[in-house]
């Protein structure tokens, strides 16, 4: 016996074929015979902000050159649909009454070619009756100017709606010895995945649709996809091609995809859509965008008592999964790692006309994480404590059985002080902590700013398991069926660990099956730092159930008894205990069993439930004091993702996540003008963060297995941008500290952060 | 992000791309590297009918030491400027500058030319000759005249090149073992500058362009005027903004990028990089 796979740096079997012939993404099916002949859509889209439409005029562009059609909701008949999270909001998929941000979808132009389709959208002539476009949250909440007359007001969920009480305001803090308070703008970003979104849709000879989708959850955009075309979900049939990134933003099918059907079965043929670069920044889902008014208190010594947040949610123009975040993710995790005895949370989401808010990598726990670092920042500088040394005092002491916090989230396994100790060590912070003081002593111009985040996320959250399938061929090889939707997780290497860890089949010969709703009708794909702790979960336990079951076929063919058969990993064989001469490879057991069903098991595991992941970062950053030009000089991350599986995938996961996480720091924000016009819809004007802004990142190995699943894994996928953003905010106030400066609002962009030294000197 | 149809012409040497120009007049546009007009186009924001293609005129990408001045041919590439051993040794700001124009495929595909003729205030390269008291070199249906780079820039993407004509040579006067610095305060690696700035100084004679601090570049004259009437170089940084109007936009305030241009044209001149 070799030893086990599991825990190695195993490359990447998807590798070869990304660094070689490239991936085959929605926009490179050119041999997809059912896409012969397919025409392109090219949607047509607001340029206002809000407004009633009054006239849409689309027959100069239908008199274009190959121009097959120009559809509006009304040609289509497309009747308002509901929100699943507030009911009283409705819309059509293509506008028809109103419009509510720039870049809403309102007709559909088919053509031959796409730069056909490109050349006749200024030629649809919409008229709008100019509504008041509401930008500014707080502003959306007073106005009378309503997006959804129904919902009686811009604020379309609030936590008190569950029940839940409403905050107290400063009594809370009557006992407080210190009250420190803030008002932090987590602000608005966008996922910008290097694969925009892309979709083609296709009506067989038997009625079904088959639609190609680059998302992150095939199986759940066959309902949505059903409803929009009036068929039964059994009709339907999407399959995922490569997809270049989601982040979050690719969980949901969009009205632009869901209408593809329609528009194939009006115009007779098969159509494919791409949005452009710029029609993604406005038109794929935002993430983040919450306003948080925070307080903190408690005593001198450094304990804090009591915090409370009311975190206000930009929802954008629909009521989509950017609304419920706040309650549901950020509001659980806004006790963080600390043992705060009183906690008061109240989530407010806002509609506003700018682009629908998403799940965005960490999807409300990277803002509640941001409002707990920052109020201990700001408590710390109120007591003139160390920050690390306040974080020390109010942390949640180790717990090896489930803990639950005041506000009620119960966190599986955590050790949050060792995470801490680790990464200081790490990062030498008592070094850059000398280092600073004598950057400070001498006056110059370049400051050295440390900041510390710790924190604790929720993974896993979504859906109670997961399906899967090992199926044997003929010759040995197996397929896996697995219900997680990889977008450059690597799960046909991790999957292909798991099975040979059971079967000792080599990874080489094992092919991963996934995001075919006919091959794989269950699954809920990958999001929320799920895919390992059940996806993968459930190939180990199955590929455990299906070495059983060939050990009886074995037992059989090998006229003994059951229990009597070992599996020999090593030579990918079964024989009796101590006779391995006779044996019985894979291959044989598969083809002997191809009569009855072939050797295959699959079910569908499930997990008690979700994990929560820690950490601690410690960012270091230089900041001209001159200009306010922060340079991220050092950057060290401690995250205990529990058992790792690949150390080189899960380091992948958290070089990404920091890099995403640093760029909300410091760089990324989409910005509108007060007409509610997108000034950030390209990647020039949208500072997408570059390998040129960022240090290496140091990683610091710990892992804490959780007891939730059967292979101790908690997920990996969001803890970077989840750690990193606050310790590197923090570094960069801790730099300009010494002149007073108390907060700065993230991007801290060198304006902010020359602006923030000036008003406070 | 699809351009609007237009046509296409190449052109192998300046005669024909100018006789080409002269047939289509105001609706066509020379082509060189792409890397100004093609983002316009995709954006629909220019939308010409024809398009000149001049990158292929092979005798227009030279670096030549002509004596007192550097000679560059308009098609050069802004990495042949970088890498150039003849202006590495005359005139480094031109290289160091050119170094930091986009990132390296940028650099490998745009031409000094087309950054000039495009004269955007926010480029590099326009700035930077300009400190340099550079002379372009425009060939039209008559021959070829001279426009002195204070002369060129006329207002926003818009120069002293008539609709006929087309840039064909840079003509950078020798750096003769002046100090310099090149200061380019970004948000990213590969961004346009929020401000930048490109000065030189060889005992009270000097010259500071500055990039982004208006509709066109900026040749800061008060500075270069009070370090000649012997200012200290701090003394003097505190005029760069005399000549600039910037814009407020996404990236920085007005008042925030007069403040850069002190700082940076401070740290340009101070500079002892030769």
């Amino acid at each position: 016996m070799a030893g086990s796979i599991l825990g190695n740096r195993v490359l990447r079997k998807e590798d070869p074929k990304f660094l070689t012939t490239g991936g085959v993404y929605v926009d490179d099916l050119l041999d997809e015979p059912a896409l012969q002949g397919a025409l392109h859509v090219t949607y047509v889209r607001s340029t206002v902000a809000h407004g009633v439409i009054t006239s849409i005029d689309t027959s100069d562009a239908a008199s274009m050159p190959g121009i097959i059609a120009v559809l509006t909701g009304k040609d289509l008949g497309l009747e308002f649909v509901p929100s699943a999270y507030n009911p009283a909001a409705t819309r059509t998929l293509l506008a028809t009454d109103k419009v509510r941000f720039v870049g809403e979808p309102i007709a559909a132009i088919v053509s031959n070619t796409r730069e056909q389709g490109e050349d006749a959208i200024d030629a649809v002539v919409i008229d709008y009756d100019v509504l008041p476009a509401l930008i500014d949250l707080e502003e959306a909440m007073a106005s009378t100017t309503l997006l959804y007359e129904a919902c009686g007001s811009n604020v379309v969920f609030d936590s008190m709606v569950l029940g839940l009480p409403d905050n107290t305001g400063d009594a809370y803090f009557a006992d407080c010895e210190v009250v420190a308070k803030g008002r932090f703008l987590n602000q608005r970003v966008a996922p910008c995945p290097l694969e925009v979104r892309g979709a083609a849709a296709s009506w067989g000879k038997d009625g079904r649709l088959t639609e190609w989708l680059s998302t992150q959850h095939a199986q759940g955009a066959v309902a949505p996809i059903a409803a929009a075309n009036g068929i039964d979900a059994s009709m339907v049939h999407v399959k995922t091609p490569d997809v270049g990134g989601g982040f979050g933003a690719k969980i949901g099918a969009y009205p632009e995809e869901l209408l593809l059907g329609v528009i194939a079965k009006r115009v007779g043929k098969a159509v494919r859509w791409r949005e452009t670069r710029s029609e993604s920044m406005v038109g794929l889902g935002h993430g983040r965008a919450q306003l948080q008014y925070v307080t903190i208190g408690g005593k001198r010594d450094g304990t804090v008592t009591h915090y409370q947040l009311w975190a206000i949610q930009d929802s954008g123009s629909w009521v989509d999964m950017g609304t419920i975040l706040a309650p549901f993710m950020t509001r659980p995790m806004s006790s963080g790692v600390y043992a705060i005895p009183n906690i008061e949370c109240r989530t407010t989401s806002v509609v506003t006309n700018t682009t629908p808010t998403v799940a965005y990598r960490g999807a409300g726990r990277p803002e509640a994480t941001a409002a707990i670092e920052r109020a201990m920042d700001i408590f710390a500088l109120e007591i003139g404590m160390d920050a690390v040394e306040v974080r020390r005092k109010n942390l949640i002491p180790k717990f090896m059985t489930p803990h639950t916090t005041v506000v009620g989230q119960t966190y599986d396994v955590g050790d949050y002080e060792t995470s801490l100790n680790k990464v200081l060590d790490a990062a030498d912070y008592k070094g850059w902590r000398a280092k600073q003081k004598v950057a400070r002593d001498s006056g110059a111009t370049k400051q050295i700013g440390i900041g510390v985040s710790v924190y604790v996320e929720i993974t896993g959250g979504v859906g109670n398991g997961e399906s899967a399938k090992v199926e044997i061929q003929d010759n040995g090889h197996a397929l896996i069926y697995t219900g997680t939707s990889p977008h450059g997780q690597g799960h046909a290497t991790s999957w292909a660990m798991l099975a040979n860890e059971q079967t000792g089949i080599p990874i080489e010969n094992i092919e991963l099956v996934w995001g075919d709703t006919d091959l794989v009708p269950i699954g809920t794909g990958t999001m929320g730092s799920r895919s390992l702790q059940q996806g993968g979960n459930a190939v180990f336990a199955v590929a455990a159930e299906l070495v059983n079951k060939a050990k009886s076929v074995a037992a059989r063919l090998l006229e003994a008894s059951e229990e009597d058969i070992v599996l020999d990993k090593d030579a990918g064989s079964f024989h009796v205990a101590g006779t391995p001469a006779v044996a019985k490879t894979w291959a044989d057991l598969a083809v002997a069993e191809k009569q009855s069903g072939g050797l295959v098991h699959s079910d569908v595991i499930n997990v008690s439930g979700a994990t929560f992941p820690f950490g601690a970062h410690v960012a270091v950053v230089e900041v001209d004091v001159e200009t306010g030009k922060v340079t991220h000089i050092a950057h060290t991350a401690c995250d205990d993702a529990g058992k790792v599986l690949n150390p080189m995938l899960l380091e992948g996961q958290i070089h990404g996540g920091v890099a995403q996480g640093v760029a909300q720091a410091l760089l990324e924000e989409v910005c509108y003008d007060p007409d509610g016009n997108p000034i950030t819809s390209n990647l020039a004007d949208y500072a997408f963060i570059s390998a040129a802004e960022l240090p290496s990142v140091t990683v610091v190995h710990m892992e804490t297995p959780t007891p939730i699943n059967l292979i101790g894994a908690k997920g990996i996928g969001e803890s970077g941008t989840i750690g990193s953003t606050p310790s590197v905010q923090s570094a960069v106030v801790d730099a300009v500290s010494q002149f007073g400066v108390k907060h700065i609002d993230m991007p801290t962009t060198a304006e902010k952060v020359w602006a923030a030294i000036q008003s406070a000197r | 992000m699809i351009p609007a149809p237009f046509d296409y012409k190449r052109a192998s040497s300046a005669a024909e791309a100018i006789s080409l120009v002269s047939e289509y007049g105001e609706d066509a546009k020379f082509l060189a590297g792409g890397h100004s007009l093609l983002p316009l186009m995709k954006l629909r924001l220019a939308q010409p009918a024809v398009l000149i293609d001049i990158a292929r005129i092979q005798d227009l990408s030279y670096i030549r030491d002509a004596g007192d001045h550097i000679a560059i041919g308009a098609l050069t590439r802004h990495m042949d400027v970088e890498k150039s051993p003849i202006l590495a040794e005359h005139a480094p700001l031109l290289s160091f500058a050119a170094s930091h124009v986009g990132d390296p495929q940028v650099r490998h595909r745009g031409t000094i030319g087309g950054s000039i003729a495009h004269a955007d205030s926010a480029s590099d390269l326009p700035a930077t000759t300009l400190a340099l008291g550079a002379t372009y070199v425009v060939q039209g249906p008559n021959g070829t005249r001279e426009i002195a780079a204070a002369d060129f820039y006329i207002g926003f993407l818009e120069s002293a090149l008539a609709p006929d004509e087309m840039l064909t040579e840079i003509r950078v006067p020798k750096m003769n073992g002046a100090t310099w610095g090149f200061q380019k305060f970004n948000r990213r690696a590969q961004d346009w500058a929020i401000v930048g700035v490109a000065a030189w100084k060889r005992g009270t004679e000097s010259g500071v362009g500055l990039v982004n601090m208006g509709s066109v570049p900026v040749l800061a004259t008060s500075v270069a005027k009070a370090i000649a009437g012997g200012a200290s170089i701090s003394d003097a940084a505190k005029l760069a903004g005399a000549e600039a109007e910037p814009q407020s936009d996404l990236n920085a305030s007005a008042q925030y990028r007069v403040h850069l241009a002190e700082v940076l044209v401070r740290r340009a001149l101070e500079s002892t990089s030769k």
